[in-house]
């Protein structure tokens, strides 16, 4: 029988997966877009889980809204993506560092 | 179904819905001699929404959609001022924007979402609200910062800030299900903040809430820009359009401070005694490193990014103190703030034109002899900013520390008054550029003609001093909000 347990833990996992993925990648903008939609995912898989093992409809209707906000999301982050690469020629983490101090 | 009274409560949102939908289609059918127009119905819009905040107030806490939405005084405060502060910064955008050939409806629509964002989020009253309303926000803050698309920087600023702030987001969001599901172990789940407010006393998973509250303060503190979570502010003031970093700089901080109040002290006050000392570590490595690396800054975006960081501290400061008298202080902070940084940013503004950005130090060089007007109204910002006394700064710094105080913090209000002194010395600098350097060879300083630009930065700047002097009524507004 899977238990409420396990499904946080998977949670766990994914989020504990795309944070990595964020600090640890340092060749492409896109794996970060990647990783963030990973995070907002492992977010719905805990709200899923409590919602379907506490009997509560509510967390599974903020899994509703969390889908369109990271669906817009991802829409402006590729947009972002796109002037990125028209004005360097490139996405690579490491050169985008113009700015520091 | 929602009832004749759920949309009078929310009568101010419904109908900047309405009016930034009605500027989209204005900008897209409208000849492009009368284009200029948009500028003038974009501040009629905003004023109109302030009328409509202001005169449909309740009394009492009014609440509509079953507790999403909740409209109190706090948020009146936050939404008067925030719509205020848009409306200026569109004052001091147009100049900018046509020398730039960046004016068009795309810049105020973006801005009025993202005021928009802010209004649903000083106004949430649901888990769910405040993320929907932070999302407007920050969607809407990417695309701004972006909007310069063809220049070098500000599409690294915008994908810095995107992908920090995403980061951010999933925190609270993640820290969200955990105290949902907390709230369920042993009651009813709920994403209700004033129903979560009492969670800790009955739940079976105290640890599991403990986490979540963790997980939502990184969140917080990466929305108000406190270490160490600071680090895409340097880079986002610094690459994004000045307008839009006045508007990062002014509204969002305010935005900032409803998140921070409505899910520290509405959704979890039960639990001060734990997030209490959490703040008031942020606050004290906020105070310290802001004001220590902005000294060495020569670039005049930057600087105010780190005394950004320190300011958030200061409003942690009275956040940490988790008393009314602490929120009223930090409330007053964050609107005295708000105009600091407008006037700053304002002056940089008027100085700036196509192909000069006004945005070194030393671009500041010999002002005084230049543009004497101006140079007051940077020497009036800077010293309210190193809070100086009599100007608004002072009071606001000096409420924030009598409220730490008054919780038994008393080594953090000597942090403040410490890292105070430390921030005087780069406040100061700014001013000593200006009136004893001389301008160097072939510096032109040139003053924008626009009138309305001038007046609103005037009335802004004189206000720190007004306010410095009379600050009893706005005081009296903010500590009504809380009840003290």
């Amino acid at each position: 029988m899977i238990s409420l347990a396990h499904y946080i833990v998977l949670g766990a996992v994914l989020f504990c997966i795309a944070v990595a993925g964020l600090f640890i990648n340092r060749k492409n903008v896109i794996v970060l877009l990647m990783s963030i939609e990973l995070m907002l995912l492992a977010v719905n898989m805990n709200f899923v889980a409590f919602s379907r093992f506490l009997g509560d409809v509510s967390g599974q209707v903020f899994v509703f809204f969390i889908l369109t906000v990271a669906a817009a999301e991802a829409a402006v982050g590729l947009a972002i993506l796109v002037l990125l690469f028209r004005t360097r020629n490139t996405i690579n983490i490491a050169d985008i560092n113009s700015m520091k101090g | 179904m929602p009832t004749l009274y759920d949309i009078l409560t929310l009568l101010p949102e419904l109908y900047l819905v309405a009016a930034v939908c009605l500027i989209l289609l204005l900008d897209a059918f409208m000849k492009p001699a009368q284009r200029p127009q948009l500028h003038w119905i974009s501040i009629v819009v905003l004023l109109v929404a302030i009328y409509l905040v202001v005169a449909g107030q309740p009394e009492q806490t009014a609440t509509a959609f079953n507790g999403m939405f909740v409209r109190d005084h706090v948020a009146e405060i936050l939404k008067v001022f925030a719509l205020g502060l848009t409306a200026v910064v569109f004052v001091y955008a147009r100049p900018y924007m046509i020398d730039r050939k960046l004016f068009g409806g795309e810049f105020y629509s973006l801005m009025i979402f993202a005021v928009l964002g802010v209004m649903v989020l000083v106004s949430a009253g649901n888990l769910v609200t405040i993320y929907l309303g932070l999302a407007l926000l920050s969607l809407s803050s990417y695309a701004l910062v972006a909007l310069n698309r063809d220049a070098l920087l500000p599409p690294e600023a915008a994908i810095k800030y995107f992908v920090l702030s995403a980061l951010a987001g999933g925190m609270l969001l993640y820290g969200m299900s955990m105290v949902y599901g907390a709230s369920g172990m042993g009651g009813t789940p709920t994403l209700d903040l004033a129903k979560l407010h009492d969670v800790m006393a009955y739940t079976t998973a105290p640890k599991l809430l403990l986490l979540g509250l963790i997980f939502m303060l990184v969140g917080i503190g990466f929305e108000l820009g406190v270490a160490p979570f600071h680090m895409w502010l340097p880079d986002v003031y610094h690459g994004a359009p000045t307008p839009v970093t006045t508007f990062i700089g002014a509204v969002s901080k305010l935005a900032a401070f409803g998140l921070a109040w409505r899910l520290l002290e509405v959704g979890m006050g039960d639990l001060s005694r734990y997030w209490q000392p959490m703040l008031a570590a942020l606050a004290t490595a906020s105070l310290v490193l802001g004001n220590l690396v902005a000294i060495v800054q020569t670039n005049f975006k930057r600087m105010m990014a780190y005394s950004t960081i320190s300011h958030m501290g200061y409003v942690l400061l009275g956040l940490s103190a988790a008393t009314p008298e602490g929120y009223s202080a930090a409330l007053f902070y964050v609107i005295c703030y708000a105009l600091m940084s407008a006037a700053a940013f304002g002056v940089m503004l008027v100085l700036t034109r196509a192909g000069f950005e006004c945005e070194e130090i030393s671009d500041f060089k010999g002002l005084n002899q230049k543009a004497p007007w101006m140079a007051f109204l940077m020497l009036l910002a800077m010293f309210s900013l190193a809070g100086v006394p009599p100007l608004f700064g002072f009071w606001a710094k000096v409420l924030v520390l009598e409220a730490a105080i008054h919780a038994d913090m008393l080594w953090l209000a000597i942090v403040g008054i410490v890292a105070a002194f430390i921030g005087l010395y780069y406040y100061l600098y700014v001013i000593k550029v200006m009136y004893f350097d001389t301008a160097e060879e072939g510096a032109v300083v040139e003053v924008k003609a626009d009138t309305s630009l001038r007046v609103v930065l005037s009335v802004n700047a004189l206000a720190l001093l007004a306010l410095g002097l009379y600050w009893g009524p706005l005081l009296a507004w903010c500590q009504r909000a809380f009840g003290v």
